[in-house]
């Protein structure tokens, strides 16, 4: 088996006090793509921030590529920064610079490749997602869906080795949807990267995706391939794939007793 | 009793701390920006997009209030100077104010509000969309690549626009004073000549003006870099750097002329 591309091992994190991971280990290996399910505010794209050191786990390992991401030092980062290609929820496209532009600004900032190169390279990844036709465009004049895909484009410009997708599918079409979730899949397998799609749609990651962790407030409560969690008896699970409003994870968040917040009953004690 | 004297003072002094931890961290990032300002430098075209977005695009506003403050300034000068028959000073009155102060502190209050606020808010809705994140995962550092470019070409148009700004004011004083008014105009602008020192004048007012520029500049890019990357957050950075600014300036200038003029 090849060594694992990322991995996590015991990994726990807090913001101030609030915890948000807590005993996290996982691992993606070469040509996966893994999925990481949970609800909003599971601390998903917390664990996509610990990948790219944003943030240092306090407890615990986030290796990359053999190289443990908390100890690295700021020029060392910027370094291991190279290996990733991240897509943004909403893909974060520098709306100051054309589509274009936008493609090539990995490739201007960290390679000294002559203008040609950059620009048959910027085209060859535009064909890659479809959008060779907008390359003139500026980004305030794409559809979401394509805004995404020119993102996605960028990400791969310089050929990463782990690619990173937070909610890649939120706010898509149908069409848009399924066409970004055939990208993720064939790009992985074409450049031979490790992916993790952070995402809370169902459907869609169960067609694509090789393994799925689930988290729920910071823990993976479940994991298991596609055919697995259809298969699972999990309750969280369940919940999750068939979309129920209550279960294991509560539609009330905790409060006090709902008489004594509408003053119908004096608080005892 | 004890505990309410903890939580009266640890109220009393929270805003105070908040404010000096937000102070330590704006000098690291002063910091941060002056060591990454020289690979910006290495390609400086990126300043100079950013001189003409802060600079050539600030200079409409300030000739046009450049120019008014000069005719005001000779309309109320001559009515004072006239009393004690000493109208044909005026030009001297127009420059030194303008050199001295006008120029450099109204210049820059005006860049704060009209390029400043535009750099705060540009840096801050770039951090609220997650551009700046996305830099930084693509190994490129955003001090660098975006907050050093517009830091210097602030500091850079900054004199530039004041010196504008006295220009345009001593045309206009010169508009009021000679055809509206009817003063000679060889003694207007003869007086002048002889009256502003070249050294203690005109340096003294482009030193200020290099001040304000620092001081606007690192306002701006901080509170954007800065700012809660919500809409509330950014819109709350832009008014902070536009009342900062000029609070920051007039402190500034009184300091700057006590030194300069009075010798302290």
């Amino acid at each position: 088996m090849t060594p694992p591309l990322v991995e996590f091992q015991h990994v726990s994190f807090a913001y101030d006090e609030q915890p948000v991971l807590s005993d996290v280990s996982l691992t993606v290996a070469r040509g996966q793509v893994v999925a990481i399910m949970g609800g909003s505010g599971s601390g998903k794209t917390t664990l996509l921030k610990l990948i790219g050191g944003q943030v240092r786990a306090d407890a615990g390992r986030v290796c990359v590529d053999g190289e443990e991401v908390g100890t690295l030092s700021e020029s060392q980062l910027y370094s291991m920064r190279r290996k990733l290609g991240m897509l943004f929820q909403f893909g974060a496209l520098f709306t100051d610079l054309s589509v274009f532009d936008n493609v090539a600004f990995p490739l201007r900032e960290r390679t000294d490749l002559p203008e040609t190169m950059i620009r048959d390279l910027v085209l060859m990844k535009l064909q890659a997602v479809g959008l060779r036709g907008v390359v003139n465009l500026m980004p305030s004049e794409l559809s979401g869906g394509m805004a995404r895909r020119v993102a996605l484009a960028r990400a791969i410009a310089l050929d990463p080795r782990v690619m990173l997708y937070d909610e890649p599918f939120t706010g898509l079409d149908p069409i848009s949807l399924a066409t970004t979730g055939k990208l993720i899949r064939e790009l992985n397998d074409a450049l031979g990267t490790a992916s993790i799609v952070v995402t809370h749609d169902v459907a869609e990651s169960l067609a694509i995706v090789d393994y799925i962790y689930f988290l729920s407030e910071g823990v993976i409560v479940a994991q298991g391939t596609p055919d697995e969690v259809r298969a699972s008896s999990h309750p969280f699970v369940r919940q999750f794939i068939n979309a129920e409003p209550d279960g294991p994870l509560p539609f009330h968040k905790p409060a006090p007793p709902y008489a004594q917040d509408l003053g119908l009953e004096v608080a005892r004690g | 009793m004890a505990d309410f004297l903890v939580r009266f003072f640890s109220r009393l002094g929270a805003p105070f701390a908040r404010s000096l931890v937000k102070l330590g961290f704006a000098c690291r990032f002063f910091v941060a920006l002056l060591r990454h300002s020289p690979t910006s430098f290495l390609r400086f075209n990126l300043t100079m997009r950013e001189i003409w977005f802060a600079g050539v695009l600030s200079v409409l506003i300030i000739v046009v209030s450049g120019l008014f403050v000069g005719m005001v300034l000779a309309l109320q000068g001559y009515e004072t100077l006239v009393r004690f028959g000493a109208s044909s000073s005026l030009g001297v009155l127009v420059a030194l104010s303008l050199v001295r102060e006008l120029g450099p502190v109204v210049g820059a209050l005006l860049f704060a509000s009209r390029a400043g606020s535009a750099i705060t808010a540009e840096i801050g809705l770039m951090k609220a969309t997650e551009q700046l994140a996305a830099m930084e995962l693509m190994a490129v550092n955003p001090v660098a690549r975006v907050v050093a470019p517009r830091f210097w070409g602030g500091v850079i148009s900054m004199p530039l626009l004041a010196a504008m700004f006295s220009a345009m004011g001593i045309l206009g004083g010169y508009l009021v004073g000679v055809p509206l008014l009817g003063l000679d105009e060889g003694s207007f602008w003869s007086q002048m000549q002889s009256a502003v020192d070249f050294r203690l004048d005109v340096m003294n007012g482009v030193i200020k003006s290099a001040f304000f520029g620092v001081a606007v500049s690192l306002i701006a890019v901080f509170e954007g870099y800065d700012a809660p990357p919500t809409a509330e957050g950014v819109s709350g950075a832009t008014t902070r750097t536009v009342v900062t600014s000029a609070l920051v300036i007039l402190a500034l200038d009184f300091v700057l002329t006590a030194f300069m003029f009075r010798g302290v």
